[in-house]
């Protein structure tokens, strides 16, 4: 039998121990390990994608026990996508980070692949409970990462970071608690069938869990007014650490998706589309808090961090919009915002190495040494995240703009969403011409950009014009996903009727 | 093909200067010029049939499902445009190489013109709206890069971003206009949207679809009330003024216009809003330009001016009023693209751009004086020029206009006006700079003529103005014929291009312009000191405080939600679950279910007190943190008991063992913390938290009631059948833990090695200061160790360690199991710690706790890939009974395998903790090197486990 499902989860555990036995081996002994650990990645995500285009649910139930009373991975499309999407930004979090960004090296490689566990398996779960152990291996890995390189000023954002998310966690496990009371099962399609058939005695208990979770995700994807602690924590973690992040959000965006599509989506009967009347506002608000953020932001990092809450925002509203298209918008953007951010986290770091003591302060400072260049990169990142075509925010922008439908949707959504996009371009520009135009008349002293460094920067900002350029196969992708996952009873058909291979568990005879 | 590669040479054509730079910066010109000018054979090439009234498709597939295509149309309008585009881009390339100082890259300039020149041509060949609106976009992106092309200069900067603002925000107004239009039409191809012009001018959402359209152009093109931009731009080099700024990009609003005429126009709104928008521009600009002292600044305007009487035109919409329209787009972009390189070559020469210094420059430099003379008279609208054909086409269309009933008087009115001071300040140019005594103060003296290249693109824009206006029927006729046709499609109008109509009512009005004119220039010393008083102010300065006070604000604002306090962020955190409870249990019409409560016996009551007084008794005394600690202590041991008594010995059993551990690690992290915490809440916070507080627990403790009388049915049955049969294991627990869960079971270890590496990073090389004595300030005891525990303690251990095995052993039948086990160890390691100190344990045990805790986490995996090779998936167990002489019939699980990973991750991970925190500990009784970090800010080294 395949065993594909389970090697995104099964590769980074297996590197990260290797990792952490071989501590104190030659460091390009580490770098490598960890450098072809995530190559595989790729190669298994992308395999997995193939796999999943054609509609094909794959089912991998743990221990060849039967759902729902085992533990099941389910590869789908949007699983897929989203596994694919993490190993893609960790790739160039890596790259980047392998060129003299890792030092010490012996905990963060490790604890990169430790990360990459949880969030690939939380993305390829099928149970709820065992959602709840992955999001605990990410958090504790992404706790370790957000210190890493020390700090005071990381020991700080990430006590407030470690804090929050442990509440959180203790939430969910309530919630999770909560729902196995009144339906009796963990596995999610299971749990669909049992929302589904729920008594009215159990809605409004459903309503408790369900609204409970939608908390405990909306902390993980920083909606508001949960995503106060992200700016500074974010602002303050080591480049490669930081764009790792940037799919640290879309992870509470995923199971919002997948919970609310699911268990309490269009056929979940009383308790149908639960969440999205709750989403709607709360995303618009994420979007204009996050955008004016991003123009308040006296440094260029937390500006960034910002842009991540803008598109936090921009991604709940497609959420909440239900539709096929503004899921597949959703998708689309997820993507766009997840690498382009990455991208910009990465090429903070270069810039900021190069202003001496004003570092990412937005005042004037010393020259950038290599500012055509940097400025260049800049100038594209920042068209890309504020969509300006024909980069790859523009078509996501696009998407979600056209699936609005009803007419409040539409004013609220493009007049939020598009002065967002105004305000961003003002921020930008100010924060653009600032590091680079108005400068002091001197060059800070600054070694020049690693080649190696700066060719992932590009490499990954090229997506932007990859995704765009070439995009109608990747559109096509999203469509046939936001099909998929709007029709929850495929996930649940496929779940349920999940055969497990016969002739185990039958013991050994007695002798 | 041809119309992709129209577009596609000069975005190719960006690349080569950057190669050929190093060539010299003649090759980089000559390069540059390589794109464009096939770009321009091949429309050259295509004229012929544009002109027979044909239209050249080309469809390229983009986002199909967006319908977002690269479809592009070569009309008579994209021709006629497009050969502005392309001619006077190549004209700039030329001019550009003399123009700019050697210390400024050539070849950036060069890259982003073609850049620029690649966007406009899309935007004028699009047939898809979205993809017009992307090209649009991208022009606003490279204008802003060529205004900053001197970015050192503060001007330059702010105009730049001014200049983004403004079009950024048209272009967004553009896309919401494009989308409402694509949701009446069902498509955003062009063909379709001409095609559906009724349905959208009948449809309710048509005044909005106009106004956000109108939006997109009236920002580009420089249209009142956002024509503030413009003259700002002008800090851009003037090659870049010269063609952004007059030729092209400021006309890609009126091309808008004119593109969108057939679907948008012949309404009262598009009459009302264009007309006016038009004509408040083509006044202010006027009157404005002539009192600019900046040569470019008075350009500018003017520029503002006449936009703003194109814009006029198209929004009269008669058919002859279009044709107008084109023509003096036409024409305006060669007489003032002209100027502008005149102005150029005349700052380039003598250093500024001041026209209070710059006088009498015909004695100097006569060439370039005659042909801007002449192009200023063009702009004039003097007869024989073409400025002169197409401002009596406009005089004659506004006294044409009846729309207004009794008040059309005013459109001729104005429009003479503003031709008032068309001509004043063309005067003003004219007599100020080439006349008007001799130079002040000029920072280069004496100016001569420019280098010959320099002024040939002058010399071919000025004999078009001048071919232009003197046989206009043999040059640019096919080209207005055809942009006309394809605006105004079949309802061409009959019209006559001639220099001479007569005597007739446009001819006095030009002859009342001329003269009044000169009237108003006779006048200007007073109307400049009139200006100077009244209307002098800077919109730079303007929008720049606006910025900054926005910022600001911005600023504020956030700073007040986010104050990066860890107490509000979690109050927010429980407020909101509160509400999500609250809201549930709301809806809840009874809140028990039919499941009886069962009784209150005497040991669960007093079990149930002592929980709560536990509870209490840590929130009031957590000043006292030992205390704190220990009352927490106690609220661990009753939920033990209440395990027990709920028949979970396994689960007992191991808070049990978890509660002695994690007190043990709390006190020796205590240790290294003040022993009281001050009260530093407020009244005010203090009830706030009591009161979520109090929400957080009720509302909790209500939905478990009404969870637990609910009638229940789980997957639990299922296990409590199959734990023997298919796990092998009576001790369901275990059973659970190692085989039907075994996933969660290797996430949580998993999540347990990672804190030992964590913990690792963080402890590792970290100084602390120590505390020499307790809160009352009584020393430590010197005898840290007393004898008699630590001789207790070590006979104890293999006791201890004996019962761990058994608790292991016996795990998967009884209560017992690999997590409790490795608990039971670790304790009993904890206590040789407790006894005998780290020193001594370090000694003993070397070993490397953060190796033994992801070895345990190897085995596990190990084991769950063992699986695979029976063809199983991941962590399919197997078992079998072995029966073993003596000892009888033993059982032999895989999950086995899999539980020993557990035990030694579990002791690995809680023994890494002890020994790193034992060792901060140790070093207070043994003197310290000096140079230890304060506990603040402690510092985490690399160092060797």
């Amino acid at each position: 039998m395949s065993h594909l499902a389970i090697a995104p989860v099964l590769i980074p555990l297996l590197t990260g121990i290797l990792l952490l036995l071989g501590t104190g081996r030659p460091l390009v002994i580490q770098r490598s390990i960890s450098f072809l650990s995530i190559l595989a990645q790729v190669a298994v995500a992308a395999a997995l994608i193939i796999g999943a285009a054609g509609g094909e649910i794959t089912v991998y139930a743990l221990g060849n026990w039967a759902p729902p009373f085992g533990i099941v991975l389910v590869v789908d499309r949007l699983s897929a996508l989203m596994v694919f999407t993490t190993v893609v930004l960790a790739f160039f979090s890596l790259w980047y980070a392998v060129r003299g960004n890792d030092t010490p090296a012996d905990s963060l490689h490790s604890v990169v692949h430790f990360l990459l566990m949880g969030v690939n398996g939380a993305f390829l779960t099928g149970d709820l409970f065992n959602l709840f152990v992955f999001f605990e291996v990410l958090l504790i890995a992404s706790y370790t990462l957000l210190l890493h390189g020390g700090g005071a000023a990381r020991i700080k954002s990430g006590l407030h970071y470690v804090l929050l998310n442990l509440a959180g966690s203790s939430l969910f496990l309530l919630a999770a608690a909560i729902l196995y009371g009144v339906t009796g099962t963990l596995n999610m399609a299971d749990m669909a069938v049992k929302v589904a058939n729920a008594t009215p005695e159990q809605t409004p208990l459903l309503t408790a869990g369900a609204l409970l979770l939608l908390v405990v995700f909306g902390l993980k994807a920083a909606m508001v007014p949960l995503y106060f602690w992200l700016p500074r924590a974010y602002a303050s973690a080591s480049a490669p650490v930081a764009a790792m992040f940037c799919i640290m959000t879309k992870i509470g965006l995923y199971a919002i998706i997948r919970v609310y599509s699911l268990v309490f989506g269009s056929e979940a009967g009383e308790l149908a589309n639960i969440a999205q009347p709750f989403l709607w506002p709360l995303a618009l608000i994420t979007l204009a808090l996050g955008a004016t953020g991003a123009l308040a932001a006296r440094e260029l990092r937390l500006q960034i961090a910002y842009l991540v809450v803008v598109s936090v925002g921009t991604l709940l509203a497609g959420i909440a919009l239900n539709n096929v298209q503004a899921l597949s918008a959703t998708l689309y953007y997820l993507v766009h915002s997840t690498w382009i951010c990455g991208a910009l986290f990465l090429l903070a770091d270069l810039i900021m190495r190069q202003r001496g003591a004003t570092a990412d302060r937005i005042i004037t400072g010393p020259a950038v040494r290599q500012a055509v260049k940097l400025g260049g990169l800049f100038f594209i990142a920042a068209a890309a995240i504020i969509g300006m075509p024909p980069l790859s925010g523009f078509v996501g922008k696009l998407m979600i703009l056209s699936a609005a439908q009803t007419d409040q949707q539409t004013f609220w959504l493009w007049a939020i969403l598009l002065l967002a996009s105004f305000v961003m371009i003002t921020a930008l520009s100010r924060s653009g011409s600032t590091l680079f135009w108005r400068t002091e008349n001197r060059v800070a002293k600054a070694d020049k950009a690693d080649r190696g460094a700066l060719l992932a920067v590009i490499s990954m900002l090229s997506l932007a014009l990859v995704l765009s350029v070439a995009g109608d196969p990747v559109v096509r992708f999203t469509e046939a996903l936001a099909q998929q996952t709007l029709t929850p009873s495929l996930y649940i058909d496929a779940v349920l009727s999940h055969e497990t291979l016969s002739g185990a568990h039958t013991g050994g005879a007695h002798d | 093909m041809m119309l992709l590669a129209i577009i596609l040479l000069p975005m190719i054509g960006a690349a080569v200067p950057f190669m050929t730079e190093r060539m010299g910066r003649t090759l980089c010109a000559y390069s540059a010029a390589i794109g464009p000018l096939i770009a321009l054979g091949l429309l050259v090439s295509s004229a012929p049939t544009i002109f027979g009234g044909e239209v050249l498709y080309s469809q390229t597939s983009w986002l199909p499902s967006l319908g977002l295509n690269l479809n592009l149309r070569l009309d008579g309008l994209s021709l006629m445009f497009g050969f502005l585009i392309v001619g006077i881009g190549l004209l700039v390339i030329l001019y550009a190489r003399y123009y700019l100082a050697q210390r400024d890259s050539l070849a950036k300039l060069y890259a982003l013109l073609q850049l620029f020149m690649m966007a406009m041509l899309g935007i004028v060949m699009s047939d898809n709206l979205m993809l017009l609106i992307v090209f649009w976009e991208i022009t606003s992106l490279v204008s802003f890069l060529l205004i900053g092309y001197w970015s050192n200069q503060s001007d330059a900067r702010k105009g730049a971003r001014m200049a983004l603002a403004v079009t950024g925000a048209g272009g967004l107004c553009l896309i919401a206009g494009a989308l409402l239009i694509e949701r009446i039409v069902g498509s955003f191809e062009l063909g379709a949207i001409f095609a559906a012009g009724d349905e959208i001018r009948a449809h309710s959402s048509y005044p909005v679809i106009l106004i956000l359209v109108l939006l997109g152009a009236f920002t580009k093109s420089a249209q009142f009330p956002f024509q503030f931009w413009l003259p700002h731009a002008m800090s851009a080099p003037t090659p870049v003024s010269a063609y952004l700024h007059s030729a092209t990009m400021v006309k890609a609003g009126v091309f808008l216009l004119a593109r969108m005429y057939p679907a948008l126009a012949g309404t009262e709104w598009w009459f009302y809003l264009v007309t006016f928008t038009g004509m408040a521009t083509m006044l202010f600009g006027a009157y404005n330009a002539l009192f600019k002292h900046d040569l470019k600044g008075l350009l500018a305007y003017s520029t503002i001016s006449h936009l703003g009487l194109i814009t006029m035109l198209f929004g009269f919409g008669t058919q002859l009023a279009v044709v107008a329209g084109i023509f003096h787009i036409i024409n305006h972009a060669t007489f003032k693209a002209s100027l502008f390189m005149a102005a150029g070559i005349i700052d380039h020469e003598t250093g500024t751009r001041d026209m209070r210094k710059i006088n009498g420059m015909w004695k100097y430099m006569p060439h370039t004086a005659l042909l801007a003379m002449v192009a200023a008279l063009a702009m004039a609208g003097v007869p024989l020029l073409n400025g002169f054909l197409s401002k009596e086409m406009f005089f004659s269309e506004a006294l044409h206009l009846e729309s207004m009933g009794m008040f059309s008087w005013i459109f001729p009115l104005l429009a003479t006006l503003a031709g008032v001071f068309s001509v004043a300040y063309s005067v003003r140019f004219i007599h100020d700079v080439f006349f008007n005594g001799e130079p002040i103060d000029l920072p280069k003296f004496p100016p001569h003529e420019p280098p010959r290249y320099m002024i040939v693109p002058v010399e071919v824009l000025v004999g078009l103005c001048l071919l232009v206006g003197i046989v206009p029927n043999l040059t640019v006729a096919p080209f207005l014929e055809a942009a006309s046709l394809a605006v105004l499609g079949e309802q061409m109008p009959e019209y006559h291009i001639a220099i001479w109509h007569g005597v007739n009512l446009p001819l006095i009005m030009s002859m009342v312009a001329m003269a009044g004119g000169l009237i108003m220039y006779s006048q200007r010393t007073g109307l400049f000191a009139f200006y100077e008083r009244k209307f002098r102010h800077d919109e730079k300065i303007v929008f720049e405080s606006r910025v900054q006070f926005s910022v600001r604000v911005a600023q504020r604002f956030t700073d007040f939600i986010q104050n990066n306090s860890l107490q509000r962020y979690m109050a927010l955190l429980i407020a909101t679950a509160v509400a999500a409870i609250g809201y549930a249990l709301w809806t809840m019409p009874q809140l028990l279910g039919p499941v009886a409560i069962s009784d209150i016996e005497p040991v669960s009551l007093l079990g149930a007190v002592i929980l709560i007084i536990g509870a209490f008794g840590t929130v009031l005394l957590h000043h006292n943190r030992l205390a704190a600690l220990l009352l927490l202590s106690v609220v661990g041991l009753i939920v033990s008991l209440i395990f027990v008594r709920y028949s979970a010995p396994d689960l007992a059993l191991t808070q049990l063992s978890v509660e002695v551990v994690t007190i043990v690690l709390l006190m020796l992290a205590l240790y290294f913390m003040p022993q009281l915490t001050p009260n530093e809440s407020g009244n005010k916070r203090v009830a706030r938290d009591i009161l979520l507080a109090g929400a957080a627990g009720i509302g909790m403790g209500l939905i478990t009631l009404a969870i637990l009388t609910q009638p229940f049915s789980s997957i639990s049955d299922y296990y409590l059948a199959n734990s023997v049969s298919g796990g092998g294991g009576a001790n369901v627990v275990n059973v659970i833990l190692v085989d039907f869960r075994g996933f969660d079971t290797l996430g949580e270890i998993t999540v347990l090695a990672i804190a030992a590496v964590g913990i690792y990073a963080m402890l590792n090389g970290l100084h602390l200061p120590l505390p020499q004595a307790d809160g009352e300030g009584r020393r430590w005891d010197k005898e840290p160790h007393p004898p008699i525990l630590a001789v207790m303690a070590r006979i104890l251990l293999p006791l201890a360690l004996m019962v761990s095995m058994f608790i292991f052993l016996r795990g998967h039948n009884a209560p017992g199991g690999g997590f409790i086990a490795g608990l039971v160890t670790s304790v009993a390691l904890i206590l040789q710690y407790v006894a005998s100190g780290t020193a001594w344990m370090q000694q003993r045990l070397r070993w490397r706790y953060r190796r033994v805790a992801v070895s345990g986490v190897l085995i596990a995996t190990l084991t769950g890939i063992g699986s695979w090779v029976f063809g199983y998936p991941f962590l399919t167990s197997t078992f079998s009974h072995i029966h073993w002489p003596v000892v009888g019939d033993f059982e032999l699980a895989s999950a086995m395998a899999f539980d020993i990973g557990v035990y030694i991750t579990v002791v690995g991970a809680t023994m890494l903790i002890l020994a790193h925190l034992g060792k901060l500990a140790q070093s207070s009784h043994s003197p310290r090197p000096a140079t230890s970090k304060p506990y603040s800010s402690p510092e985490l080294t690399k160092g060797e486990d």
